[in-house]
């Protein structure tokens, strides 16, 4: 039996997500699996819309990174963590918001509150460094990290924040006992530097 | 030795290593699904390569795009022409780079300094 208030809740709902959409400037979202099809159709789609709207090339070229760099972290991520139990692996939420001046690009996953201190320390460690420390990092990392399992993690965070030249924006949200919600926003500025 | 030519896709690059008419090639766009299989081959190719290469080898890199799991293995061909150097061959490797992208401009300053063999940076540009 259809309960006829609960259709009417989730339509409002529907109209609820359109207005915030809007008023965020939200361009894409999504929640699902991250995969390699999603990944080419997403940077695909934001390309034909950069596109359009005539952003310069080396903005558009920024953007591509970042996307193609977030969406990979939690993509690969996913693929070999198989001794890990978590049913939300290779999954996240996904969002591209613009307004005059900036893009952003956000990701949000699922992760083990172990990895919270690794990953914290990663994070801290990119943002205290200058143009030149990222630089030194990236090419220690190249040269000295081999390409993990998971497709050479380590290396993109730091190309995002070389690539838009700000510092990465992340929190880390309790879930529960063993699990945290990891969120990371990447700003991409559409000025001319 | 059999030519190794892979025609690029969005995600994949040209790739040309053909030692009889001397053409060594990396093109396009680089962020495949899965690098290190990709890779394998060209790696693979230039190991074998090595064994009796050409007296010069040049070899071009002009790239619109790679992710950073492909730039692990853009080190990995050039560290192995790094080898050859080493052996006493002569190699050049040409870094072809779009005259309005300075991010690709700067990754082939970051391989010159990495590896050690002769590196040339070309401008081209884009219509």
């Amino acid at each position: 039996m259809v309960n006829l208030k609960d259709k009417k809740e989730s339509l409002d709902f529907v109209y609820d997500f359109y207005v915030k959409m809007k008023k965020n400037n939200i361009n894409l979202a999504y929640e699902g699996e991250i995969t390699h099809q999603i990944t080419k159709a997403f940077t695909s789609l934001t390309e034909n819309n950069m596109i359009k709207e005539e952003d310069l090339n080396t903005v558009q070229k920024k953007v591509f990174h970042v996307m193609v760099e977030c969406l990979q972290n939690i993509s690969k991520h996913a693929q070999n963590r198989n001794n890990i139990v978590t049913s939300k692996d290779g999954r996240g939420i996904f969002m591209v918001s613009k307004d005059e001046s900036e893009y952003n690009v956000t990701t949000g996953n699922v992760i083990d509150n172990d990895k919270v201190i690794i990953l914290r320390d990663i994070l801290e460690n990119i943002n205290q460094l200058d143009n030149l420390g990222l630089k030194k990092l990236y090419k220690q990392q190249m040269r000295e990290g081999r390409l993990s399992d998971r497709g050479g993690a380590g290396l993109g965070f730091i190309d995002i924040a070389r690539k838009t030249g700000q510092k990465l924006i992340y929190s880390f949200l309790t879930i529960d006992e063993e699990k945290s919600f990891f969120v990371l926003t990447s700003t991409i500025s559409r000025l001319k530097s | 030795m059999q030519a190794i030519k892979i025609k690029g896709s969005d995600d994949t690059p040209n790739v040309i290593l053909d030692k009889d008419n001397g053409i060594f090639e990396v093109s396009g766009r680089s962020l495949p699904e899965d690098v290190a299989a990709f890779y394998e081959p060209i790696l693979e190719w230039l190991e074998e390569y090595a064994d009796s290469p050409l007296d010069k080898t040049v070899f071009n890199f002009k790239l619109e795009y790679f992710n950073t799991a492909s730039s692990k293995l853009l080190l990995d061909v050039l560290l192995k022409l790094e080898d050859m150097f080493d052996d006493g061959k002569e190699i050049l490797v040409r870094w072809h780079f779009p005259d309005d992208d300075e991010d690709m401009e700067e990754a082939g300053e970051e391989y010159a300094d990495i590896v050690e063999v002769p590196f040339e940076q070309v401008s081209y540009t884009i219509d």
